[in-house]
């Protein structure tokens, strides 16, 4: 395929969430006067999606999270349309109005969605919920307004503990149900992970570990009033969250010839996608949780991350890439990094602790529950994490950068001694 | 007015919560949580919040177009 040589004047961005309209922001930025069209399955305007399980479900201010956008950004939104299918050959999208979409430059930002519970009859019950857009957080709150007996959710991730925490907030009953030894083992490694186990359980929490959720009981409305475990253990709740993780919305790629896979859309280093023989489509590139990207500060491995801070800066090089010409492309490259808000803790974590193999606590202290703690493999600082410790971060996401020796940073001022210790088991 | 504040980058200095008490608190120590979508009539406050906040966090727009500044070369 040769690439792109006009400039481009019309720019279709597939997505309207924060990663797409994060480009169309960055595509006014680098001077881009062409048209910009955004499309979104959902009927709201871009909204921003972490408030919903930190805030929203509490009540605290409005639900409306609607993103800022600059006043001149003139872009034209199809909202309630989804792509049903790409034409890379013709550069066309066709969209579930029936009608098509013809691009110069296209950006696929279409995300995840929630996995849902996998039994389709038991996940259509009305007391059944899944959190991943505004609709589902104000069911959910909804459903919470009803103050139910106890809630039950299930699956130790982020937004299950997120939730839980909301659900302490509103004076709930709240039983977690976790498949592993440990919440958040897989985000945080053991160490930290123990640390929010005793943590949820000391905010009353009814944290089950290794537990499995067979199946529901219902009543003669259907509702939900009780899960059976695998060991054939009962537990009663009147709200069941599914908090199953997510999956990626690739289906309307299938028949592309695009590299696909549940990790996204492959991509090059300049955000363009590839084809299923990786040869570059020049025209189509990707960004935020879809996009399955080769990261040169981890040696060139491909992740995918469902984070907000890669979908505004994985948008950002997209969209001048769109608008430059080969001879103007940049590659992206970013040190992992979210944050989470849960049992009025504050736990932000850079680079990526995956392959982790030690962990050594370098501020603060686990029992004071304010920490900072590096992780290191193969002798190399590969991630932090902080628990109300967010200003000593930077420091440490320079180190995890460089992939300085573990650990990094000795003889600090206010510095513990440093015990590193190893990780009851790398992590995944 | 829309507001949206990059919690990877916010270090709980809360600079914003004494700038607009009413649309951003501190949720336990360093948790920041925070009105996304204040009354046009909190304008001064929220804009106070953003040029506070020593790390550059918060993005505010408001919802009332804000008529273009006139270009040097008009006058």
């Amino acid at each position: 395929m040769t690439a792109p040589t006009e400039a481009p004047r019309q720019i279709v961005i597939v997505g309207a969430s924060l990663a797409g309209l994060s480009a169309a922001h960055a595509l006014r930025d680098v001077g881009y006067g062409g048209r910009i069209i955004l499309i979104g399955d959902e009927h709201e305007s871009p909204y921003d999606r972490p408030p919903l399980s930190k805030q929203v479900l509490r009540g605290l201010y409005g639900a409306d999270t609607s993103l800022p956008q600059r006043a001149d950004l003139d872009a034209t939104f199809r909202l309630g349309v989804s792509a049903l299918e790409l034409d890379t050959l013709a550069h066309r999208i066709y969209l579930s109005d029936g009608t098509q979409i013809v691009y110069d430059r296209l950006l696929i930002a279409t995300g995840t969605r929630a996995r849902p519970w996998p039994n389709g009859a038991e996940a259509a019950s009305s007391n059944v919920y899944t959190l991943r857009g505004h609709a589902d957080a104000e069911h959910l709150a909804r459903g919470l307004a009803w103050k139910p007996r106890r809630v039950l959710i299930i699956g130790g991730g982020f937004i299950g503990c997120e939730i839980a925490s909301c659900c302490r907030d509103l004076g709930l009953d709240v039983t977690l149900a976790v498949r592993g030894a440990l919440p958040l083992a897989h985000a945080l490694g053991s160490v930290t992970a123990a640390f929010m186990r005793d943590v949820i359980r000391d905010c009353g929490v009814d944290l089950r570990l290794e537990t499995e959720v067979a199946r529901f009981q219902a009543d003669a409305d259907s509702r939900v009033v009780a899960a059976i475990l695998r060991t054939g253990q009962r537990i009663e709740a009147d709200c069941v969250v599914a908090a199953l993780g997510a999956l990626r919305n690739t289906e309307w790629l299938a028949g592309a010839g695009l590299a696909v896979s549940p990790k996204g859309v492959r991509v090059d280093a300049h955000c363009r996608v590839l084809s299923t023989t990786r040869a570059v489509v020049p025209d189509v590139f990707a960004a935020g949780d879809i996009a399955h990207w080769p990261s040169a500060i981890y040696g060139g491995r491909h992740l995918a991350v469902e984070h907000w801070g890669n979908a505004v800066a994985q948008a950002e090089t997209a969209a001048r890439n769109m608008a430059a010409g080969e001879a103007g492309l940049v590659s992206y490259d970013h040190l992992p990094d979210f944050w989470s808000q849960q049992f009025g803790l504050n736990i932000k974590l850079v680079g990526l602790p995956a392959g982790a193999d030690q962990f050594a606590v370098v501020q603060g202290s686990l029992r004071d529950r304010r920490f900072i703690g590096v992780y290191g493999a193969q002798g190399r600082t590969v991630a932090a994490v902080s628990v109300d410790s967010a200003r000593w971060l930077p420091a440490y996401r320079a180190a995890v950068t460089e992939g300085a020796p573990f650990p990094p940073i000795v003889g600090a001022l206010d510095q513990a001694d440093i015990r590193p210790r190893p990780l009851a088991q790398a992590v995944p | 007015m829309k507001v949206v504040v990059d919690l990877n980058r916010c270090q709980a200095y809360a600079q914003c919560i004494y700038a607009a008490p009413d649309h951003f608190a501190l949720h336990g120590a360093e948790a920041l949580v925070y009105d996304t979508a204040p009354d046009e009539a909190a304008r001064a406050e929220i804009e106070r919040a953003v040029q506070a906040c020593p790390v550059r966090a918060i993005t505010a727009t408001s919802d009332v177009p804000v008529p273009m500044p006139q270009k040097a070369g008009d006058r």
